[in-house]
């Protein structure tokens, strides 16, 4: 085989591997959905997160405009602060915003769902959301419906 | 006394193969970076085993992947869970099958090659007949083989596991008509650049190093007939798929054993 032809096929190997590599990022993560790079970051606390994970979806009205960039617990009240990274594309949420921890279905993955207030002012980067409700735990839940009940036949 | 015996020759040998192995890796590394200055040399390997590669690759990328789609759409639907079916394939494949499957594959296919080719120029003296002209043969014939496995690996490795996510995709969305939609939006939400996709190339990278090593090595040290030649070409193959497997349970337990 020519040495042209040779320089030419290993070329095109080298070009067809990282195109495989690119679609895997692009097509098949998530480096094209929501970039936490070109976003602002504002917290919340909640009382309890469930089983909320690192890089859960946030999302409004059903649509996805972030995630969830850091869990910690405050060290005063003990409380979760939630960090939130939220799309620069969006950066017009009123500052009386809620948050909430909201079960994808039944039995499905945790989220953040946001509620938009009536504000004029804008949330901005570093900025905390006041007004949370927390995960529901089903368990807890459960616990307290049997407890109410044995007090009422009580 | 004499079974005793035969395991005390047989750690020795062991031992004394392994640190071969390991000078053998150093002299080939050092003249990794000698030969970059001879770059025909590299491209005319990478050809061997890297372009010659491709297409069984590819075809087994695509029978994997549309077995994993019938496989996992079956198991699925018994949970009203096909919509996660996209999901399903492009884990299986960016973690484990992507880089495990082209690193046995590419034991078999280049591995056996280049472990013959070199055992066939020891055989041959050819080796010897490049010492006497001082011609280093570490620096010109393993250095170049062993950095066009390394390079090449990785790359078939992106291809299996893209080939695979189509043959999903075919099966899934062509055949039992999961939504094409879904298909794609679950995969997004659930493979992470990092966590999967990285790890995945992490791990092609590791075997691509290992594979080759051992193929290369084989040859270098092979007993120069042809009865030693042909052994040392099954042990390549054997040892490279085992090490292979072995390495992929400790890398799968440091990288996705976080929660």
């Amino acid at each position: 085989m020519s040495k042209n032809a040779l320089e030419l096929w290993v070329g095109l190997f080298v070009i067809a591997g990282l195109a495989a590599a690119a679609m895997l990022a692009l097509r098949v993560g998530n480096l094209s959905t929501v970039n936490v790079a070109d976003a602002y970051k504002v917290t919340a606390s909640f009382g309890n997160v469930g089983g909320l994970n690192v890089k859960a979806p946030v999302t409004m009205a059903g649509v996805k405009i972030g995630r969830v960039s850091n869990i910690q617990i405050d060290r005063e009240d003990y409380s979760a602060i939630v960090e939130l990274s939220i799309d620069r594309r969006y950066n017009n949420l009123p500052t009386d915003t809620s948050a909430a921890v909201l079960t994808s279905g039944l039995l499905g993955a945790q989220y953040v769902g946001l509620e938009p207030g009536g504000q004029e002012a804008y949330l901005k980067q570093g900025d905390r959301i006041e007004i949370t409700q927390s995960a529901v735990v089903l368990e807890q839940l459960i616990g307290q419906m049997l407890f109410s009940k044995a007090q009422g036949d009580g | 006394m004499t079974s005793i015996r035969l395991l005390g020759r047989w750690v020795i040998y062991s031992v004394q193969r392994l640190g071969r192995a390991t000078v053998f890796l150093m002299s080939t590394l050092v003249g990794v970076f000698l030969i970059l200055r001879r770059f025909p040399l590299i491209v005319q390997q990478v050809f061997a085993v890297g372009v010659l590669t491709v297409l069984i690759i590819v075809v087994s990328g695509l029978f994997v992947g549309m077995v994993l789609g019938l496989q996992g759409y079956n198991t699925l639907v018994d949970f009203g869970a096909e919509s996660s079916l996209g999901l399903v394939v492009a884990l299986s494949l960016t973690r484990e099958l992507g880089p495990v499957l082209t690193a046995l594959l590419f034991a078999g296919r280049a591995g056996s090659a280049l472990t013959a080719e070199i055992g066939l120029m020891k055989a041959t003296s050819q080796l010897a007949g490049m010492e006497m002209m001082a011609v280093d043969p570490i620096e010109r014939v393993m250095a170049p083989r062993f950095l066009a496995g390394f390079i090449a690996l990785p790359l078939l490795a992106a291809m299996f596991t893209a080939i695979g996510v189509l043959g999903g995709y075919l099966i899934g969305v062509g055949l039992l008509g999961v939504d094409s939609g879904v298909y794609w939006t679950s995969m997004q939400e659930g493979v992470d650049v990092y966590d999967d996709i990285m790890n995945g190339v992490i791990k092609s990278v590791v075997f691509g190093f290992v594979v080759t090593w051992i193929a290369v090595f084989e040859g270098y040290d092979a007993v120069p007939t042809s009865e030693g030649v042909s052994r040392a070409t099954t042990r390549t193959v054997v040892i490279a798929s085992l090490a292979v497997l072995g390495l992929d349970f400790i890398l799968t337990s440091l990288m996705f054993n976080e929660v």
